[in-house]
């Protein structure tokens, strides 16, 4: 297999702006049926504003062609790190489009929208089983969103309970950009912790490192190098011998998925990515969902509304009076149609099904490090991956001045999306590789045969490595041209 | 139903390879004092015909704005999603994929992106645009967060931006150490907030929660003499007959981008937008695609300015956004290019017009009155009723019109309507006619 999977041919790809045309139009709206009104000069616009002008045939001819110099999970394997770019289930977007879903008001009062607060009443539910927590919101837009909201309960906690705060929150070395971000956001400063030489936590050095000015420790288990933290049980027990909370970054839990729970492992907080473990299509970018599911005596300061059933009725409603609530964190009850899809995946497998998601994504990383560990050393060879791995190109870097960043757009050229690549900053030249439980044997022999090819070559032939990719549509960009002559639109 | 493709002879082959004799042994590391030894207590698996049987059922105890007359808005609004909005952003080469971190592989989304940028700009008269935000709500937040980063403090709001977005400012508030502060709008518009120096903001909505087209050039003006920073909250589809916010001064112009051809969807997904002046593109939040050239020379696009962003900046970045809502930014692209400048200011006049007549026939009934008389509106108008309005409201749904939103204050009495170009003069007619048989 070779050349990049996405379109090469066709004239040169210009913007939208340079197929306008004045007096072409793509719009048809009904006859105005009522008298005109006109808009005052104190307020009206005085210039139209300048958008294209095109027909139809351009827009679609257009978009249509963008999207053919795209690689989506449709096209084939995306083995990015950390980002479970697993397949999305075509039926999910049958449902969320359905007119009850996809046409219901925001602002429908509660015995209009029985069957969508239902939807929601049982998907948090299911979360709620699935991480071992008592209660969640389905609110927060994505997984970031999903951190403050957890790290804003931890400050409602900590005030209420303590008077106080706190101040600091504990992070791994390894850990996701967003958490300190989040953090700094919650108002809260960043306490860096350290790993020890199998990759994981360094319990003596997180001990030695928290006090009671610590409000919490913000951990992923497998942690970002696809390593199970197995002295869970000890760090939980250390951060809440301090009087601390301990945040569950929901990005790995693929890898656990009926296997075992965060609320058994001594989290307090959870937060889940759908577009992650659900499998709802991340859209280039977005949309996701980022449920937070608490612990019993943390409900209390979830985000309002909530979804609440009515035992005797059977009637759900949404729940606004909640004194002591964080208060809301999106405009409405969060990305609904995302929900709909991960409804709609969480149920087509089942508790069975979900345990058989675990398992073959953890054995098809396991295979997959096989394939490549002696053409790209694991960083952390002594621990078994759980649902991705961590590989380094260092010494393709040391002897063949070969980058990471090389042997992926190597990749590309051989027809595959490639890994991540420097993330997590703790591993040089790191590869962050997760396969995701829907490819198949043979797609990942044909993957780790791409990447032992490009391993290979960036020994015989550096330059090939160097020069890729040279299939697609563009060939590498200027990055440094990009941020320092800003052309940000036409 | 499942989706992982492997035979049995493949699991078996594979656990030979890595050397396990079973699937449980994949897991050993996991402690067993952690372990869950029961199935999850959710419901067996079912196949693709009996999920869509069930969620056709949870959906059909919906009712919705297919089967109603929609007249209700505050936030997100019935307008026409035309075909080819999500023919288009629906194609699965780019709602499958990721962020765009390898962009030879993802010139589609970041093009799209770069023209959405240009598009916002197009449409606001703002300098720059970012990627998109999560919703109208949370992109107020960020902007006030923008406005924070200069180091003054406080942030003043109208009393006449909608309160789910206060709401919202207030939680995260909590975090950023502020409270938004409201300055009251006597009469539904305007204000006269003191602008002191430690003022980083001034939050106006226009046209405002209740519909009614504020003194924005005053208020920012105001704003600026007192050396903080302007923040609009605009509606997109205003825009076509109204001065855009880079007009009258805004410094920041954030708005719901729902109505640019993304579904009505129960409140999401949905798209904040915002847009500033090129001096602060350093404070924006977000991703931001830029124009470059290739090692040939050849015009391409990349996410660029990282060095603002989390996974760059960790701590020291400007927001902690990674996923955001670059679908439905890539939808009102579509859209955008769809209505061009003519369909913006055909779909401005329409919303107008319509608003007016509605406003013109219910007021005609018998106790019914505009709650802010003599104020100009655009799409929106706010009612004061002879009775609850939520009782009113949910009368008329039962004759299938969905009349408006009940304001939280006014006694109980105040009823959001908004008219989009969707409605026609006979349903506008209808909802009169329905409106005097409940209040009879």
């Amino acid at each position: 297999m070779s050349g990049a999977p996405v379109r090469t041919q066709g004239p040169p790809a210009g913007t939208l702006k340079e197929l306008s045309r004045p007096g072409k139009r793509a719009f048809s709206l009904p006859r105005l049926d009522v008298p005109q009104v006109t808009v005052s000069a104190e307020f009206a616009r005085a210039q139209a504003a300048p958008l294209p002008e095109v027909a139809e045939v351009d827009l679609v001819r257009h978009y249509t062609r963008l999207s053919q110099m795209n690689y989506g999970v449709d096209t084939g394997a995306y083995p990015l790190g950390s980002c479970s770019m697993k397949f999305n289930p075509k039926i999910a977007e049958t449902v969320a489009g359905l007119a009850g879903f996809q046409r219901a008001h925001p602002h429908q009062p509660d015995h209009t929208v029985q069957g969508a607060l239902e939807l929601l009443w049982r998907l948090e539910r299911a979360l709620c089983e699935i991480t071992g927590m008592a209660r969640a919101t389905l609110q927060p837009p994505a997984g970031a969103c999903g951190e403050l909201t957890g790290l804003l309960i931890m400050r409602a906690h900590h005030t209420t309970a303590n008077g106080v705060a706190r101040r600091k929150i504990a992070i791994p070395d390894a850990a996701h950009g967003t958490n300190p971000a989040s953090v700094r956001l919650a108002g809260y400063e960043a306490l860096h912790v350290p790993s020890d030489a199998r990759g994981l936590v360094d319990v003596g050095a997180l001990e030695k490192l928290v006090d009671e000015d610590v409000a919490g420790l913000m951990l992923t288990n497998p942690n970002t190098l696809g390593l199970f933290e197995e002295d869970i049980e000890e760090i939980t027990r250390i951060i809440h011998g301090v009087g601390g909370l301990v945040y569950y970054d929901g990005a790995n839990l693929n890898a656990i998925l009926g296997r075992c729970r965060p609320g058994d492992m001594g989290f307090d907080i959870v937060h889940i990515n759908t577009h992650k473990t659900f499998a709802t299509p991340h859209g280039g970018g977005g949309p996701g969902a980022g449920p937070v599911g608490v612990r019993e005596e943390l409900v209390r300061y979830l985000p309002l509304p909530m979804v609440e059933r009515d035992d005797e009725t059977g009637a759900f409603r949404l729940e606004h009076d909640r004194p002591d609530s964080i208060g809301r964190t999106h405009g409405f009850s969060g990305n609904f149609g995302v929900l709909v899809r991960a409804y709609a995946y969480v149920f087509l497998h089942g508790g069975d099904g979900l345990k058989e998601v675990s398992e073959r994504a953890v054995l098809n990383a396991n295979y997959l490090a096989h394939l490549l560990k002696d053409a790209l050393p694991l960083a952390y060879p002594q621990g078994r991956p759980m649902h991705e791995f961590v590989t380094t190109a260092k010494q393709l870097k040391d002897a063949h001045d070969i980058r990471a960043m090389d042997v992926a757009k190597r990749v590309i050229d051989l027809g595959f999306h490639p890994s991540t690549v420097y993330f997590p900053l703790v591993v040089e030249e790191a590869m962050m590789i997760e396969p995701t439980e829907t490819e198949s044997k043979e797609t990942l022999d044909a993957l780790a045969a791409a990447m032992r090819q490009a391993a290979a070559e960036a020994v015989t032939d550096p330059d090939l490595l160097r020069q890729a990719p040279v299939t697609t549509p563009v060939r590498r960009l200027d990055e440094a041209r990009a941020a320092r002559q800003l052309k940000l639109r036409w | 139903m499942r989706f992982a493709p492997h035979t049995d002879d493949d699991v078996r082959e594979m656990l030979r390879a890595v050397g396990l004799s079973s699937l449980d042994d994949l897991f050993d590391q996991i402690p067993t004092s952690v372990r869950v030894e029961r199935p999850l207590d959710i419901v067996e698996g079912v196949s693709e015909m009996e999920i869509l049987a069930d969620l056709r059922g949870l959906a059909a105890a919906d009712r919705h704005a297919d089967e109603m007359v929609c007249f209700a808005g505050a936030g997100a609004y019935d307008h026409y999603v035309p075909a080819v909005v999500w023919a288009l952003a629906g194609r699965s080469e780019i709602y499958t994929s990721y962020t765009p971190y390898q962009p030879e592989l993802s010139q589609g989304v970041l093009q799209a992106l770069f023209e959405y940028q240009s598009m916002i700009c197009d449409l606001t008269a703002m300098e720059v645009s970012n990627a998109s935000l999560y919703d109208g709500a949370t992109a107020l937040v960020e902007a006030v967060n923008l406005a924070r980063s200069t180091g003054r403090d406080r942030v003043l709001v109208s009393s006449t931006v909608d309160p789910r977005y206060v709401e919202t400012l207030r939680t995260y508030g909590r975090g950023g150490g502020y409270e938004p502060e409201i300055f009251l709008a006597p009469g539904g518009r305007g204000g006269s907030p003191e602008i002191t120096r430690d003022v980083a903001a001034v939050v106006v909505q226009h046209p405002n929660h209740y519909g009614i087209l504020e003194p924005a050039r005053e208020l920012f003006a105001r704003a600026h003499e007192g050396g903080a920073r302007a923040i609009q909250v605009f509606d997109p589809l205003s825009l076509g007959v109204l001065a855009p916010p880079g007009e009258l001064g805004a410094d920041v112009a954030v708005a719901e981008g729902q109505v640019l051809g993304n579904h009505l969807s129960f409140g999401g997904p949905y798209l904040g937008i915002m847009a500033t002046r090129m001096d602060d593109v350093r404070r924006l939040p977000g991703r931001i695609v830029g124009e470059t050239v290739d090692l040939d020379g050849k015009t391409g696009y990349v996410l660029t300015l990282q060095a603002r962003e989390q996974h760059i900046r960790r701590e020291k970045a400007t927001s902690n956004i990674c996923t955001n809502q670059t679908l439905m930014a890539v939808a009102a692209t579509v859209y955008l290019g769809w209505l061009g400048p003519r369909g913006l200011e055909e779909l401005g006049r329409q919303c107008a017009a319509k608003a007016a007549y509605a406003a013109e026939r219910l007021t005609q009934l018998g106790g019914v009155e505009l709650l802010f008389p003599g104020q100009t509106f655009f799409k929106e108008f706010a009612l004061r009723l002879p009775r609850s309005a939520i009782e009113v409201r949910d009368a008329l749904i039962e004759r299938g019109i969905l009349a408006g939103v009940p304001l939280a204050d006014e006694g109980g009495l105040g009823l959001l309507v908004a008219v989009t170009e969707r409605r026609s003069r006979e349903e506008i007619d209808r909802f009169a006619v329905a409106l005097k048989e409940v209040l009879a």
